[in-house]
């Protein structure tokens, strides 16, 4: 298939722009003719993973784009690297591995990318609105743009996201196409308990069960609530771009592209329909957990980034039950702020809560803890991948058991919850 | 001596012999990027070393920073000598393109249908001489 190419990407192409711009061009347009995009669009802003720090190579990919003048040309954030700039002592890695992540980072911070370090760009002030087209790497991020703000972004990943910051460019095809945004699994939500419906815990085994059952099609959810709110579809859209592949959802009546059920289909039916009532939630908390209910050795809480109305549960919650194990919670510094500015963080420290921020538990040796114990969570991100990642079994929870089983030391169950 | 047409995701020019993998593998956490060995241990291969080889996957699988993973590989010389899929996949051409913008080493990319997969895969020995040349597979 032919890629038309504008003059002035054919400038890029030809380094009129610089050998980054020229390079980023030849990795853009490749990919396009691989994925049988017509022609490269304009994008509005650009979310960048590829700052989080796997081997020297990646070092190697950001030097060549810096030492060839790259500079993003769209607003541009930065996803978690592998150190807690702030709190740089959190680090557990050698000074070696510790330098050379700091490196990377650094890199991405010269081609003018804006250091948020998070994985939830779309709580701070880079929020996309609806049909705007975009770049963005991170699945968690990938999802909620597509999904709860309308905003169109392939699943993007390392490398691409940055060649797009810096052209300002994607290829068209994929979730960029509104013939592609069409939802194929639908998913009814029936015979939920309304006490259920309220609770954040139901979120991301939803999300769970939805991800690992929709391979590469786009799932549309039935029955969920109007007063969900965006924590809610935040942990509902991590959890099922981890136990699958999925880059955009529709909840009917709740995301912007789903007002009906018609409209999430665009007129069309649907490829398959799916019933999904307690028993199947039940079912699936089981596997959410590598272990049985017993003793527990740390609690990981804020995949994705937890907000301020996250600390704002979490609060009273540690005041009532402090915890007795090691308890770390992750988020972006602008909620950091939030939480000195209310007196809070001052608060969670003598709690012996860590506030961890710029990275997160499953990326990067933080936990102190030995490897080989116990982990609990409240996050279906956590939950899938922290056995493989850093070596912990894991228990999945809701915030309060979580926080009660830390002051216990051992998993304490809400018996009504999933009753 | 067999040929059979090529898609190729990333052009060039290799040979060696082959490593069959029975089902897709995600790099990320399924390949050591150092030693070049499969280490998902649930994947049917896991062990197996792929450096050099001609590498015969049906597709990749899970995370984008599977293109990492490739790179790193080719940077501590352990990638094989080229892939040849059954279904393209992007991260992992992605991974082979951006290797070759920074360091000039060539690891091609090619998809067969997925009838002339098969046909290869069958057709083949662990000590058949594999070559990639001009979009086209030829088994010796």
């Amino acid at each position: 298939m032919f890629l038309y190419l504008t003059d002035k990407d054919e400038a890029m192409l030809a380094g009129e722009y610089g050998r980054a711009q020229q390079a980023a061009m030849r990795i853009l347009t490749q990919m396009g003719k691989i994925f049988g995009a017509r022609r490269l669009i304009d994008i509005e802003s650009a979310h960048i993973d590829g700052c989080l720090y796997h081997g020297e190579s990646g070092i190697h990919f950001a030097q060549m784009l810096v030492d060839g003048g790259a500079k993003t040309v769209v607003p541009t954030t930065l996803n978690v690297g592998a150190i807690d700039l702030i709190h740089p002592e959190h680090f557990q890695g050698s000074a070696e591995h510790g330098a050379k992540a700091t490196e990377l980072m650094n890199l991405y911070q010269q081609m003018g990318c804006l250091p948020i370090w998070t994985c939830a760009p779309y709580q701070t002030t880079q929020r996309p609105e609806l049909g705007q087209q975009i770049m963005w790497a991170e699945s968690n991020a990938i999802v909620f743009a597509n999904s709860v703000l309308g905003a169109r972004t392939n699943r993007y990943g390392d490398y691409i996201d940055i060649c797009g910051a810096i052209t300002g460019r994607a290829p068209e095809y994929g979730l960029h196409l509104t013939d592609n945004r069409r939802g194929q699994v639908v998913y009814h939500l029936q015979n939920i308990p309304e006490t259920l419906l309220a609770e954040d815990v139901l979120y991301p085994v939803i999300g769970y069960l939805i991800g690992s059952q929709s391979g590469n099609k786009i799932p549309v959810i039935t029955g969920l609530p109007k007063t969900v709110t965006e924590d809610q579809l935040k942990a509902l859209g991590a959890a099922a771009a981890s136990s699958g592949a999925v880059a955009l959802f529709h909840a009917v009546g709740v995301t912007p592209e789903a007002k009906t059920l018609e409209a999430s289909l665009q007129g069309q039916p649907a490829e398959k329909e799916v019933a999904v009532n307690i028993n199947d939630l039940r079912n699936l908390l089981g596997h959410l957990s590598t272990v049985p209910d017993g003793d527990i050795h740390v609690v990981a809480l804020g995949s994705p980034h937890f907000s301020l109305d996250e600390f704002e549960q979490l609060l009273p919650l540690v005041r009532q039950h402090p915890p007795q194990v090691e308890f770390i919670v992750c988020t972006h510094r602008l909620v950091l702020a939030g939480l000195q500015k209310r007196g809070w963080l001052e608060e969670l420290k003598s709690l012996r809560v860590t506030v961890v921020v710029d990275t997160c538990v499953v990326v990067t040796p933080i936990v102190k803890a030995s490897a080989g114990g116990t982990l609990m969570t409240n996050s279906g991100k956590f939950a899938h991948y922290t056995p493989g990642n850093i070596g912990f079994d894991v228990i999945f929870g809701s915030l309060q058991e979580c926080v009660r089983s830390g002051a216990a030391g051992r998993v304490w169950r809400d018996k009504e919850l999933w009753a | 001596m067999s040929r059979y047409p090529l898609t190729m995701l990333l052009d060039g020019a290799a040979q060696g012999l082959p490593l069959v993998l029975d089902e897709p593998l995600s790099f990320w956490g399924g390949l050591d990027p150092h030693t070049g060995e499969v280490i998902d241990r649930r994947h049917p291969q896991s062990g197996e070393i792929v450096t050099g080889k001609m590498l015969f996957l049906p597709t990749g699988r899970g995370s984008s920073s599977a293109s990492s993973i490739l790179m790193e590989a080719v940077h501590d010389e352990s990638a094989p000598a080229a892939m040849i899929m059954a279904e393209a996949d992007g991260i992992l051409a992605l991974g082979a393109i951006v290797a070759r913008e920074v360091y000039g080493r060539s690891l091609p990319v090619g998809v067969l249908s997925q009838d002339d997969y098969a046909a290869v895969v069958q057709g083949m020995n662990t000590d058949s001489m594999i070559v990639i040349e001009d979009d086209w597979l030829t088994i010796h």
